[in-house]
């Protein structure tokens, strides 16, 4: 079959015998580190609400509630995406997806700078929301799939430095957005469409430099630690299963509720922790000091991603996830007293612990859907598993606040409105501590259905 | 030799510094902004 660009197939990226693996993850980071991106964009919110007012909203300016609709559709884009582009990826290879990812989230960029400059709410919502949450989508899976490839011995190390970078991506575009939003604003506009612009740019070079430095393993290849220890890995799975296929499987929705339940206890307080910190702790936490606590959350989630997942290779991934739960759930438990005490330490540490689990979460999962059903059509298994992280991405927010707004409108005390929600993360991750006791007494999946090649 | 990598020391070094440069400056701007809590 021929194809456009053939230069982009994966007969063109494969390595040769002699390839250093150690080559292939500054090209998974490239692209994690700039759709990463994503998570950064609340720093447009304040500046998208004044477009036409300047200093302060105007009639016609779009609420902040609308703009949130942005990233929600984006991170639901991204989901669908990564489900259903899957097993396309696993057929073209990385360096086509990536291309693709890279127009895609740098097309979103461009779209949404058109309808910022037009003040087209809808062409904002379907480039940098629909377009560039597909190029999300895309771009999150492929270079997951193929570290897998490279790292068989390493498995959960190397997704996780991957999938560091995608929670270091936030580190980096929110300080640049505001630092060319500054550059770029004048009289006559805020700065935020020629911000888009740039920064489109930017992460196309970046991707695009990640898509031609990307290389696959040769069908051959092994890598000499991993021959040596063959056969005395416990995880290490002997033929694949297809992404069809393994979604019929029980083992499938226990990973997908385990991945939910993680996504939606951590997502919820890492969108609320400046109000939450500051609520619990009226008076000695200021505005200042709580936004020092949520770069401390982020570094948290970073760390935990290469962290756990690292130590996954050690310990076992069904160990791994039994820590995250029941700690987690313990944790989550203790925070309500921590604000009794008026203990700022026990609370910033108990939510900086909880918060390494939630990226080591995300960053072990690949590892574990290797582990049981194999490296070949990982990338699509993976895909149509981060369908949990967009209904977490919805869940998790809205728990948290109805559950706080529930509670203040029932009369009790901001410092106190946080306690039932902690309880509420605690009972989740309990359900994902069956789960994962639940996947480990189920057969292995391969085994099970029938192995394929 | 399977894992012969002589003569790749430059790309992998550079390939490293282009994702760890922005890497590095973004997580000091986050350690910067953190140190407002324990002041």
């Amino acid at each position: 079959m021929t194809t456009a660009l053939p230069f982009l197939d994966r007969s063109h990226s494969v390595a040769p015998l002699d390839y250093n693996r150690w080559r292939v993850p500054p090209a998974a980071l490239a692209i994690h580190l700039s759709i990463g991106q994503a998570y950064a964009f609340s720093v447009f919110n304040l500046p998208l609400s004044r477009l036409l007012g300047g200093t302060a909203p105007a009639v016609g300016d779009w609420s902040v509630s609308r703009i949130g609709w942005v990233f929600s559709t984006a991170i639901v884009a991204l989901g669908l995406s990564a489900a259903l582009f899957g097993r396309w990826l696993e057929r073209v290879g990385p360096r086509r997806a990536m291309v693709t990812a890279a127009c895609c989230f740098a097309g979103g960029f461009f779209v949404g700078a058109i309808g910022i400059a037009t003040h087209q709410f809808w062409l904002l919502l379907l480039g940098y929301g629909a377009l560039g949450g597909v190029g999300l989508g895309i771009g999150y899976i492929s270079p997951v799939s193929t570290l897998l490839k490279w790292f068989p011995d390493r498995p959960g190390m190397a997704t996780g430095l991957a999938i560091m970078g995608f929670g270091g991506g936030a580190m980096i575009a929110s300080p640049l957005s505001v630092a060319l939003m500054t550059r770029f604003r004048s009289a006559a506009s805020p700065g935020v469409a020629e911000t888009f612009v740039t920064l489109g740019v930017l992460y196309l070079a970046m991707m695009l430099f990640g898509a031609f430095t990307v290389r696959v393993p040769a069908h051959d290849w092994m890598p000499t630690r991993a021959a040596r220890v063959a056969g005395a890995r416990p995880h290490a799975p002997v033929s694949s299963m297809n992404a069809r296929d393994a979604i019929r499987t029980p083992q499938f929705w226990m990973l997908w509720v385990m991945l939910c339940v993680n996504v939606t206890a951590g997502i919820g307080v890492l969108g609320q922790a400046s109000a939450m910190i500051q609520e619990t702790f009226p008076g000695r936490i200021g505005v200042e000091a709580a936004a020092g606590f949520v770069g401390l959350l982020s570094l948290a989630n970073l760390s935990g991603r290469f962290f756990w997942s690292s130590l996954s290779d050690r310990i076992g991934r069904g160990t791994t996830y039994m820590l995250f739960f029941s700690l987690g759930a313990l944790l989550y438990a203790s925070i309500p007293f921590a604000g009794h005490r008026a203990s700022v330490p026990l609370f910033v540490g108990a939510l900086v612990v909880l918060l390494t689990m939630y990226g080591g979460g995300f960053a072990t999962i690949p590892a574990y859907l290797r582990d049981v059903f194999g490296t070949a059509e990982v990338g699509a298994i993976h895909g149509r598993l981060l369908t949990a992280w967009s209904v977490a991405g919805i869940v998790g927010p809205v728990l948290v606040n109805y559950v706080r707004e529930y509670r203040i409108a029932n009369g009790a005390p901001k410092s106190e409105a946080y306690g039932v929600t902690m309880y509420v993360m605690a009972g989740l991750l309990v359900i994902g501590l069956a789960a994962t006791m639940r996947l480990r007494s189920l057969p292995a999946a391969i085994v099970q259905h029938g192995a394929r090649a | 030799m399977n894992n012969d990598h002589r003569n790749q020391w430059v790309p992998l070094i550079g390939a490293w510094l282009v994702v760890l440069v922005p890497a590095i400056w973004g997580i000091a701007q986050v350690i910067k902004k953190s140190a407002a809590l324990f002041r």
